[in-house]
């Protein structure tokens, strides 16, 4: 499903240069559902760009779905995106005064072939349970409902990997949990490959493999054998 | 289909914003405007000035003193214009309809206890039709008038209401230079026509007024002098070789040797029209260039707003492009935003020009004529702006790197 071999990033600061990545392999199999963890300034934003296509590595190969991806262009790194990767972020990132329909749409704007848009924007809404809600805006929806309206846009078109970044960490606790518990439906229902880039051991422990990185180097990477079931569980502190 | 839903994302951002973009716009809108308006009133002013010139008469020709081609500074006093060059003239030009010799001074003019000063002149019974002045009631001056230089003179229709308030002026008397003249005829009313106004016309036969009125002034080297000579050729087609041979006639007869100037003008009513025309398109031009400077100055502030919009669009731009737009794409939104929005300011800019254009028509200010040049020029150039200014924001705003501008704060 997903290779990466030996992959290396650096970046030129000045007169240092920086090894972000530093000979990261691994594979991610169809339908895993895994973590990638390490504390701010590990490497694992930089990788995350990295597996979604928002940027290329220095070094080393990444194989995403059969297709080399790592000396693409511009132009066909965006059409990968847009085909294979749907992308969930902290700050939600919707399109403000725009409709959850609307917002959801977008990545389909940019679709090459279009055929039965509306049809596949509602069932991707119906998804994550805002059939009810597609003409609200995001001013009009609570955070969680938010969050729930990126989902369907990073579904919508049918992508290879969901890619989650940080996504319950604007979230209170209990709505992160029914976040989670949309991830691991999306998973075990959809066979879904999620990967969800986290500095938080709580959430990744919803997932069935844990990837750490430190430095720019995979420090561990481990599968879950028992993950937590979201709701079974309150993260440590919580009321 | 891109450029359509580009379109639609335009406006979807435009009318998010929609204070800021009508205060963006109303520098392209007061440029737009006031380009048409002002080349409308500039073509107005000219139609104005070119119809109140070919309202003087058809095919006329002037012969004045003094040279008109080496600029109006020359020595327009040390040459005149005689009795003797009209005589020649008469004699030797074929392809004439009228000629019309004229002197005109100014004198005081009493009726009762009422006192004036105004232009009186003294010419031939062929004034009046070379002129193109009808009279109203009475009769024209004839050879006889002024064989026997007989005090008589026709008056222009205000002329006429000053001096009689009213009454009848035929038969009447008033002075000239306390010298009474009676009235023999009255022109109908025609209006200004721009540079002798037939109405304020006080025409006495030629010989009467230089024995009588212009005194020593009219006379020099014992040949009367005249202010002009007008000749109405038979068809515009005959104008040019009257003036040439009119220049060969005087030339020969004041006795300028080949490379002398000239002491005289033989000019014709295009050549007025052309030089005229000539300086009100220019100041047309004009006009219109200190409107597009502001049109250059609504582009910059649209530019000014568009580079903040990209600014505070930073994440959009990187959502979009996270999920798939091409820089291209990207590009392409943020320029049809800018070319929206100047030519949204264009077609309403247009309106106002034209509104401006009737409003001064109608308060009878300029009739000015809007013209289809003007509104495709100044609309043409409110969309070259949009691109012109629209290109860097946009360049800007798909240039950005998606995962920097999804981290933007």
């Amino acid at each position: 499903m997903l290779t990466v071999e030996n992959i290396t990033k650096e970046f030129v600061m000045g007169e240092n240069i920086i090894h972000a990545l530093d000979g990261v392999s691994f594979t991610i199999q169809e339908g895993e559902m895994i973590a990638i963890m390490g504390p701010s300034g590990s490497g694992k934003s930089t990788l995350m760009s990295i597996l979604g296509c928002l940027d290329v590595p220095t070094k080393g190969k990444y194989i995403l779905d059969g297709e080399a991806v790592e000396k693409l262009n511009d132009n066909q790194l965006a059409d990968i995106r847009n085909r294979k990767i749907g992308f969930v972020f902290q700050q939600f990132n919707l399109l403000a005064r725009t409709s959850a329909y609307d917002n959801v749409m977008l990545p389909l704007t940019y679709a090459s072939n279009g055929k039965n848009k509306r049809e596949i924007v509602r069932n991707a809404l119906d998804k994550v349970g805002l059939g009810d809600r597609m003409g609200h805006t995001p001013s009009e929806l609570s955070g969680g409902q938010q969050q729930r309206v990126a989902i369907a846009r990073a579904l919508v078109n049918n992508p290879a990997i969901l890619m989650a970044d940080e996504p319950t960490g604007a979230l209170d606790s209990k709505t992160g949990i029914e976040l989670m518990t949309l991830f691991q439906e999306l998973h075990r229902n959809e066979g879904q490959t999620v990967i969800l880039v986290t500095h938080d051991p709580f959430i990744a422990n919803h997932t069935n493999r844990i990837i750490k990185i430190i430095d720019g180097k995979i420090a561990s990477d481990e599968i879950n054998p028992v993950p937590v079931v979201a709701g079974t569980l309150r993260p440590e502190g919580a009321d | 289909m891109i450029i359509f839903q580009s379109i639609q994302a335009a406006l979807r951002a435009l009318t998010a914003n929609k204070m800021r973009s009508s205060l963006t716009i109303l520098g392209i809108v007061i440029g737009v405007a006031a380009v048409v308006a002002l080349m409308a009133l500039g073509n107005g002013a000219t139609a104005s000035i070119t119809s109140s010139i070919e309202g003087i008469g058809s095919n006329l020709i002037y012969v004045m003193a003094g040279d008109m081609q080496g600029g109006i500074s020359g020595d327009a006093s040390s040459g005149v214009v005689t009795l003797k060059d009209y005589n020649i003239l008469k004699s030797n030009l074929s392809n004439i309809n009228g000629f019309a010799p004229l002197y005109q001074a100014a004198f005081t003019i009493n009726q009762e206890k009422e006192s004036y000063r105004k232009s009186v002149t003294g010419s031939t019974e062929d004034f009046l039709e070379v002129r193109a002045y009808t009279i109203a009631s009475g009769r024209n001056i004839t050879a006889s008038d002024r064989r026997s230089e007989n005090k008589v003179a026709i008056l222009g229709f205000q002329t006429a209401e000053d001096l009689f308030a009213g009454l009848n002026p035929l038969g009447r008397k008033f002075k000239i230079n306390g010298i009474s003249f009676s009235v023999i005829g009255v022109l109908e009313e025609k209006g200004s026509s721009g540079f002798d106004n037939a109405d304020d016309l006080i025409l006495v036969p030629l010989e009467t007024g230089y024995t009588k009125l212009f005194g020593s002034a009219s006379m020099q080297n014992g040949d009367r002098v005249l202010s002009n000579i007008y000749m109405t050729a038979d068809s515009a087609d005959s104008v040019d070789s009257i003036i040439e041979q009119s220049k060969f006639l005087l030339r020969k007869s004041h006795q300028l040797a080949a490379n002398e100037d000239a002491d005289f003008s033989v000019i014709s009513q295009d050549m007025f029209l052309s030089t005229l025309s000539g300086v009100t398109t220019t100041l047309t031009i004009f006009l219109g260039a200190i409107a597009g400077i502001s049109l250059l100055v609504g582009g910059i502030g649209i530019m000014n707003i568009m580079l903040v919009s990209v600014t505070e669009r930073t994440r959009e731009i990187g959502l979009r492009k996270a999920v798939g737009a091409r820089k291209n794409q990207i590009l392409l939104q943020f320029l049809v935003e800018t070319i929206t929005l100047t030519v949204l300011g264009g077609i309403i800019g247009i309106l106002f020009g034209i509104g401006i254009a009737w409003l001064s028509t109608t308060l009878n200010l300029i009739t000015a004529q809007v013209t289809l040049n003007s509104i495709i020029m100044s609309f043409s150039f409110a969309v070259a702006i949009g691109v012109f200014f629209g290109i860097y924001p946009a360049y800007r705003a798909a240039s950005l790197h998606p995962m920097e501008a999804l981290r933007y704060e």
